[in-house]
Parts: structure tokens; sequence; C-alpha cells
């Protein structure tokens, strides 16, 4: 490399090159630190200022007020159950499938794939759903949100690809010992797929953790509604928790504080994520990798 | 000879019922539960939905609501809305990731890359609520982009400005990470090509040109054939959470006219014939695409 001298074409594309790097790189850091300087702020200087570095002003009040809301509390703690229990209960059902699923000589596989695989493209909608979970007595319990999503198609091929690249040589030789399925399974093959396992598990995990539709639709009961849907009320219907400004008199104050708040919120429900993102990413990125080989 | 088949396949059963029972038994009873019998319920369609007679019981009225949608303007306002914006974010979206990956492929300093990698994937795990609570309040008549410009305009309920508010808020949150698939490809391009090309005296647009587009020019035909079977499944999360009263001209998709008639005015048969018709259109466009997708990579489908 070092031989050529860098043309007039090159220096033009790392200019242009690292210009728009650089750009995009900003354009996702600076709103993020401006939401975590704002929040710090006097909601008087922030809204006829913008923010500042003045340290002066800065004061925890906004968080002192979200963090001793009941709700957002409730919000984690509805979360960290659902997210929880559903990435369990659907990774367990879906790496179980999965096995037969990874089989050459599975009688019926065939069979089997269709009805799974129609399910990616093809679903009753909305309203059919939401008839059934009512009829099945599902509303406002934990069951309408972990249940009907549970087993996820896509998680299953890409489980069952995983599988595929360990060699059939291990079944055979457990066989010969006379070990059964059950104890291959999970004596042999499920401690060497812990990679595909984790990532699964971190893909549910999230997955539930950032969605907001399904509980909107099926959980109305506040005490289970999760984080999401108590953000939802503050920074999207601009209402916030009653408890938060209730010492607050005047509208302007108010919707101040209420704008101050969202800043706040924002901040405090990311936290968990921020210091858990370093970790999990890499994890992540592998998922993306097994899924590309067979799609 | 047939019988002989059919009791060796029974034999094969019998001998791994473990595999059927215990393995593949969750899931499709609860694939046959939450996915065949809503498939069921799709009869809303065509009945007179009586929540006391039940699906099976209820009157039936034909394609009285399929009628009704296709003569009614607001339907067709909505089909061109979530066209729209799913057309307009794959043409402006679907670029990015290529070229966030070409560039960062030639940064040498592995440990510059990796730190700028970390920080483009990370909007990626940001909820929808909390994407859309941000671009809301930057947004807000008082909110920093206003007072940059000096300027107070309300952009959430201007009606012209939701596409872009949608689809640049989606690349921001989605470009970094849409990358990974292409930085991988590139990683694993021949090394050799490039210094080939260099050898040849090819700048560095040249050797984008033959070598690094030619690289990953598959997992490009593939993702853009993918994204562009998936433009009427575009999701109901985000556009929903950036609806206002105001914006509704342009923000109301399939998707979100389908949960207010259907679970918020209780319309259930004219909402399910609506997600019913939205279906039809993803699976014959899925179907068309898999076509597409097996006559280029000769034979193989998705």
């Amino acid at each position: 490399m070092g031989i050529r001298k860098k043309s007039f074409a090159d220096s033009l594309f790392y200019v242009v090159g690292y210009l728009m790097l650089g750009i995009f790189t900003l354009a996702i850091i600076f709103p993020i630190f401006y939401v975590i300087i704002a929040s710090f702020m006097d909601p008087t200087v922030l809204q006829n200022k913008g923010i500042s570095f003045d340290f002066s002003n800065w004061s925890t009040d906004a968080y002192r007020r979200v963090l001793e809301n009941r709700m957002i509390w409730v919000g984690f703690k509805n979360s960290i159950i659902y997210s929880v229990a559903f990435s369990v209960v659907s990774v367990g059902i879906t790496v179980l499938a999965a096995y037969p699923m990874s089989k050459k000589d599975l009688i019926g596989k065939k069979i089997f794939n269709a009805f799974f695989v129609i399910t990616m493209f093809f679903g009753g909608g909305l309203v059919p759903t939401y008839l059934l979970i009512s009829d099945l007595k599902m509303l406002d319990t934990i069951w309408a949100v972990i249940l009907p999503n549970a087993f996820n198609v896509w998680n299953m091929i890409l489980a069952r690809t995983y599988y595929q690249s360990i060699p059939t040589e291990l079944r055979e030789a457990s066989a010969i010992d006379g070990a059964s399925e059950l104890v291959y399974f999970f004596k042999i093959l499920f401690p060497v797929c812990k990679p595909i396992v984790l990532v699964l598990v971190l893909y549910q995990f999230v997955g539930m953790w950032n969605s907001y539709f399904d509980p909107m639709i099926y959980l109305s009961d506040a005490n289970m509604q999760p984080l999401q849907l108590v953000l939802r009320s503050i920074l999207i219907q601009n209402t916030p928790e009653p408890g938060m400004v209730s010492d607050i008199t005047g509208f302007a104050e108010m919707s101040k504080i209420a704008e101050l708040l969202k800043y706040s919120t924002i901040v405090v429900s990311s936290i968990p994520l921020l210091i858990m993102y370093p970790f999990f990413q890499k994890y992540f990125e592998k998922g993306i990798m097994v899924g590309s080989i067979k799609g | 000879m047939k019988n002989n088949n059919c009791s060796k396949k029974l034999w094969y059963i019998k001998k791994n019922w473990q595999l059927y029972i215990f393995f593949l038994m969750p899931a499709v009873i609860l694939t046959f539960i939450f996915k065949y019998i809503p498939m069921g319920g799709i009869l809303i369609a065509f009945k007179d939905y009586n929540s006391l007679k039940g699906i099976w019981g209820s009157d039936w009225v034909g394609l009285k609501y399929f009628e009704r949608f296709i003569s009614s303007p607001d339907f067709f306002r909505y089909l061109i809305n979530t066209l729209k914006l799913s057309l307009f974010g794959l043409l402006w979206g679907f670029p990015v990731p290529i070229l966030l990956a070409l560039i960062l492929n030639r940064i040498r300093q592995e440990g510059i890359k990796r730190k700028i990698q970390l920080l483009i994937y990370l909007p990626n795990f940001i909820s929808v609520i909390i994407l859309c609570g941000m671009v809301k309040i930057f947004l807000s008549p008082v909110g920093p982009i206003n007072s940059l410009f000096g300027t107070s305009t309300d952009f959430m309920s201007m009606p012209e400005a939701f596409r872009t508010i949608y689809i640049a808020s989606g690349i921001w949150q989605g470009a970094g990470w849409g990358s990974i698939l292409y930085t991988a490809a590139l990683a694993n391009s021949s090394q050799e090509l490039i210094e080939a090309a260099i050898v040849d005296g090819a700048n560095i647009f040249q050797q984008i040109w033959h070598v690094d587009l030619s690289a990953i020019k598959n997992v490009i035909v593939i993702q853009f054939i993918l994204q562009a079977g998936n433009i009427m499944s575009i999701g109901f999360e985000k556009a929903y959470a950036l609806q206002t009263d105001m914006n509704i001209p342009s923000s109301e998709i399939l998707a979100t006219y389908v949960y207010k008639i259907g679970l918020l005015s209780g319309d259930y048969g004219f909402s399910t014939a609506v997600g019913l018709f939205n279906s039809i259109i993803n699976v014959v466009l899925l179907v068309f695409v898999n076509e597409i997708v097996s006559k280029l990579n000769e034979g193989q489908g998705i």
C-alpha cells in the first residue's frame, strides 16, 4: 500500500467519506448528549436559552420527580417480569422445536415446516387475534403478551441452522451409549449451543422490553402496564403521571416541568440499556451473521 | 411395498416419539391456537359479527365490507399513504447502510472502526416510544431545532412533514445496524483483489466500484428484494406513536386504520376485511419477490 502516492481521487474519497461518517456519528451522539444535559437544567432557562453548561443552574429536581413516582417503578417491574418470562418461555419452546427440525430424516418434516412457515407470511390479523385472546379470558393477564408470539419461526430457523453445523457423529455416538433424544439434547447439544441460545434470549428480551402494541391492546389495568406504556403517556401523550406535578400550580409552570420531565424520563428509562449495551452488542452482531448464512 | 414403507414410517415415529411429543408439540400447539385459529376468525370479514352469537353463529353479509372500503375515498388515501411511506423509506433508507459499510471498510485503524460501529449500532436498541419521544422533543415549537433557526414551526402537526420525519428518524435508528451485513460481506472479500487493483493503478473509486461492490452485490440484491417484499407490512408502532390529530392526512396508514376502526370503534367486520386485503397484497408481493429471487439465485428461493 505504501509504495503508491495517494492520488487526488483517494484524498477526495477520504475527505468526503470521513465527513459523511462524521456527520452521521455526530447526528447520533448529539441528540443523546442533548437529552442528558437538558435533563439537569432549570426548565425556564432551558426553554428560553436552550442548554447551557453553567452548572450553577443545574438541578436534579426532574430526577427526583421521576424517581419518586410510583408508576415508573411499576413499569420497570412489569417490564422486567414480562421480558424475563417471555425470553425464557419463547426461547425454550423455540430451541426445542428446532431440534427435530434440524434432523434430515425426520418423518413429516416438510409438513411441520410448511405449518410453521406459513404463519410468517399470513395471519388472522388484529381483530380475530384480539377476539381469541378475549375468548380465552387472557385479557389483562401476563399470558396475553407472552404466549401469542412465544414461538418464533425465524428464531427456530436460526437455531436449526446452528444445530446443523454440529457434527451428527455426536448424536450417533451418544445413541450407541443408549442416550435418548432428550438426554442427548440436554446433556450434549444444548451446552454446545449456548452461543445461539444467548443470542436468541437477548433478541427476545430486548424485543419485549421495547414493544408497546401488544401491552397497549391487551393490558388495560394500569398496574400491569410495562415501562413503554408509562413512557408513552409521558412522552407521546404529554400527560405526566399525576404524582409528578401535583405540587405545581399554574399552567405555564406545569407545562415547562412536563417538558423537562420528558428528558429525565428518557434518561432514567434508558440507563439499564446503556449499561448492558456494550456487553450484549457483540452477541447481536453474531446473531445477524447466523441469520445471514441462511437468509 | 407401500405397506412396508408405511410400517417403516410408523416404526420411526414410535421409536422417536420424544421428538414429536416433547420437542415439537409445544410449538405446534401454540402455533395452532394463536396463529391458525385467528386465520379462521377471518370469517368475521364476511359476517355481521355479534359477540353473543360468536363467529360461527353470526349472519353472513358477503362482500359488504369489501364493497364499503373499496368505494371509500379514505381507504385509498390510507393505502397510498402506506405505499408512499414504505416506498420512499426504502428508496432513501436503502443506500445509507451500504455507504456506511463502504466507508467503514476503508478505515484502517481497527480501534477507531470498532468505536464508531459500537456507536452507530446503538440507536437500534432504543425503543420506538423513546425514539418518537425524542423526535417530538426536538421538533416541538419550543424545541432545539426551532430555537436553532429562531422559528417556531410545529413540525408534528404538518402532514407534509410526517413522511420526512418518519423516514429520517428511521435512518437515524436503523442505518448503522443495517450496515452490519455489508460490513461482514466486505470483510470476507478478497484482499488480494484489492491489491491487484492497486497494482493496476486503480484509484479508490475504481477499487470500490470493481472490487468492493461486486463483493457485496449479492447481499445488496437479496436485501433489496427482501425489503421490497415487505412494503405492505410496514409497522404499526412507529406510525401510531408519531401521529397527531393534525398530521393524520399523511400519517394514517392501513395498520393504524385497522386498529382504530377495529379496536377503538368496534367495527370488527370492516377492520378484519381491511386487514385481510392488506395481508393478501402482502402475500402476493412476497410470492412475486420469491420468484425473482429464485430466478436470480439459480433456482433457490428464500
